[in-house]
């Protein structure tokens, strides 16, 4: 039987350099040794504040910044592949395998190119089809799936509306009928009412066509809705990982429990009971020690600030890193 | 006595592609005091709006002769509309009018420290001098919870976090206190940590400052969380207003309706997710009659294609603008 993860990460970190001299050079840990398995055909949550590391998670796993240590690999059944040292003729076969769906549907698309071109840019690049009939005829089909007028191919991006042109960069990532996508913030820029369409878009077409989606977000009742499993990212690092249902009936980690308290609630009788969060994600050039999330934790303790806490299995799926999980009782106190 | 009026305010904009209609007869009033939630998707109009109120909106715009805009003040009512040199416009523009944007490091100036940005307004918004002006800026920091107020005076936006430059953008448009505050979208650009932080400040600061605000937003969870009343808004028309509790609990309008169902909920995650369907008309292309009826899932008819739908009172200070709300209409 082959392996039921397509994508699995151990301890995979992601370092930038941000100057010093070579003596002493000083880096930015974006991706701190997270290890995750992503079985195939899921639709796996990643949820985090801007500065979490989430954006850069999904773009070592596209090979799209290099992995500084640890490892990344792919296995489709078909082919596997070390992310971490993949390149010429493999890597180029990895991009038509793992495709990117971009957060604004503004500045995604080129203003000068039809939207037909856009769409059969990946095909001619990647060379998948030989004629131009069957350009055609590939772009029309992978269009339909996403719902977009065929009258529409022959205009340009302008005419659009952002829930349409996210439809537009969602068929350009399907177009090379990749297996993994990532889709980085990708109904951030919509509005709510289109917002929805999108997310069951998406959902539909996994289903359909057997995807694997890598969902990064900061929103986590989107989250909540489409993906089955969501791991939390705090500063690089995951801080709770379990399923869907299971993180949001029973969240372990006061990171978790924070960031569901802060959603706005559409009750206005229930204003300003929900716990709140002081301070601001620290800077990645300026980690604190021990736990990271201990500067803005209520319920911080010492070895809080010495120790940093490993990712502990609290149930089967369910992982978090704190030292007090077991004491805390998060559901009683919000 | 309200603090502002607005009434049949219209506003098209010339455009290559022709004339558009940004803003299509909307009329509403604010109290001192009051927080109004402007709602709408992007194109509804909600930002035109509120720019209008102090002008602000670009050359190409045309309001209509109908229009009155009438801000009441202690020193006798000011008529917007009429105000054309930028002297007689600094009353709407930071005097008793401010404005928070939505995304902070775009409105500050890159190349002035925040503090002599907030001292620069001051100078030209009040008699104090510069002494008592950076006294006041540094008292303000410190009150929008910006610790070390008096060395982050004298720092550059780019320096400050996305949380703390919006904290800094209220601070300054507070100083000169105003009694209108608009804030545009002010905590979309924020993590939700940091948006619960702000939405806090905000609360605390009408407390206190007893300012009118118009806050505009396409979050309805921010709008329950902070508004009094609600006004909703599509492609340049308001079609429901109304207090916060009614319009959240029980909206009129179909389009309310399905805002309000577009949401994620959280707590049913099994539901499915209900986009409203269609995609936003370009403004090109208005439809005419009732200007959601291309989406509308309640349509009745050839009425809804042909006539503007007049205001219905369905019950004390909540009215939606749609047939289906009138009398003897057939659902």
């Amino acid at each position: 039987m082959s392996d039921p993860n397509l994508i699995k990460t151990d301890k995979l970190s992601v370092e930038f350099n941000i100057g010093g001299s070579i003596f002493n050079k000083k880096t930015l840990k974006a991706v701190d040794g997270i290890s995750i398995d992503i079985p195939k055909g899921s639709f796996f949550g990643v949820v985090g504040e801007s500065g979490s590391g989430k954006t850069t998670l999904g773009r070592a796993l596209l090979n799209a910044v290099p992995i500084s240590s640890g490892h990344a690999t792919y296995d489709d059944g078909e082919v596997q592949y070390d992310l971490a040292e993949i390149n010429g003729p493999e890597l180029k076969d990895y991009r038509k395998r793992a495709q990117l769906i971009f957060q604004d549907p503004y500045a995604a698309l080129s203003p000068r190119m039809t939207v037909r071109d856009i769409i059969a840019e990946p095909l001619e690049v990647m060379g998948l089809t030989k004629t131009r009939e069957e350009t055609d005829a590939r772009v029309r089909e992978i269009a339909e799936k996403c719902r977009l007028n065929l009258e529409h191919l022959r205009r340009f991006p302008h005419a659009f509306s952002g829930g349409q042109r996210q439809r537009i960069s969602i068929a350009r990532a399907l177009v090379s009928g990749p297996q993994f996508i990532v889709a980085d913030e990708s109904v951030a820029a919509l509005d709510v009412s289109i917002q929805a369409d999108i997310l069951n878009l998406l959902k539909s077409i996994q289903e359909e066509m057997g995807l694997t989606f890598m969902f990064i977000s900061h929103d986590l009742s989107v989250v909540a809705h489409t993906c089955d499993h969501v791991a939390v990212m705090y500063l690089g690092r995951i801080v709770e990982s379990a399923p869907t249902r299971q993180l949001f009936e029973n969240a372990r980690h006061p990171y978790t429990k924070a960031l569901f308290s802060a959603i706005p609630s559409l009750d206005p009788d229930d204003r300003g009971k929900a716990q709140k969060l002081e301070g601001e994600i620290p800077s990645p050039t300026n980690q604190p020690s021990g736990c990271k999330f201990h500067t803005r934790c209520p319920f911080v303790t010492d070895i809080c600030k010495r120790e940093e806490p490993p990712l502990e299995t609290c149930e089967e799926g369910h992982a978090v890193s704190c030292h007090r999980w077991k004491e805390l009782q998060l559901n009683d106190v919000a | 006595m309200s603090l502002i009026d607005v009434e049949n305010l219209t506003l098209e904009f010339d455009t290559d592609e022709g004339r558009i209609t940004a803003v299509d007869d909307v009329s509403f009033s604010l109290a001192p005091g009051e927080v109004m939630g402007l709602v709408g998707e992007s194109g509804s109009g909600k930002s035109v709006t509120a720019k209008s109120l102090m002008k602000l909106n670009a050359r190409n715009g045309h309001y209509s002769p109908d229009t009155k805009i009438t801000l009441h003040l202690d020193d006798g009512p000011v008529d917007v509309m009429s105000l054309t040199k930028p002297k007689d416009m600094s009353v709407i523009r930071g005097g008793a009018v401010s404005m928070i944007f939505q995304e902070p490091m775009a409105s500050f100036a890159p190349a002035m420290t925040v503090g002599s940005q907030m001292v620069e307004q001051l100078l030209i918004h009040s008699d104090m001098n510069k002494r008592q002006a950076k006294e006041l800026s540094v008292e303000m920091l410190d009150r929008v919870g910006i610790s070390d107020a008096s060395q982050r005076f004298n720092q550059y936006a780019f320096e400050m976090s996305g949380g703390m430059r919006q904290r800094a953008m209220i601070a300054m448009a507070l100083s000169t206190k105003p009694k209108l505050l608009i804030a545009d979208e002010p905590t979309t650009a924020l993590d939700v940590t940091i948006q619960a932080q702000v939405i806090d400040l905000m609360k605390d600061l009408v407390d206190e400052f007893k300012m009118g605000i118009i806050f505009i937003t396409h979050d309805l969870g921010v709008v329950a969380q902070t508004a009094d009343k609600v006004a909703v808004m599509y492609l340049g028309r308001m079609i429901e207003q109304g207090p916060v509790r009614d319009v959240i609990r029980n909206p009129q309008h179909p389009y309310t309706q399905g805002l309000l169902d577009a949401l994620p909920k959280l707590d049913d995650l099994g539901a499915p997710l209900k986009p409203v369907p269609g995609d936003i008309p370009s403004p090109l292309e208005r439809p005419s009659g009732c200007v959601f009826h291309t989406r509308c899932s309640q349509i009745m008819g050839d009425v809804c294609k042909r006539d503007t739908p007049a205001w219905a009172n369905t019950s004390e200070g909540h009215r939606a603008a749609c047939h289906l709300r009138h009398k003897g209409a057939s659902a």
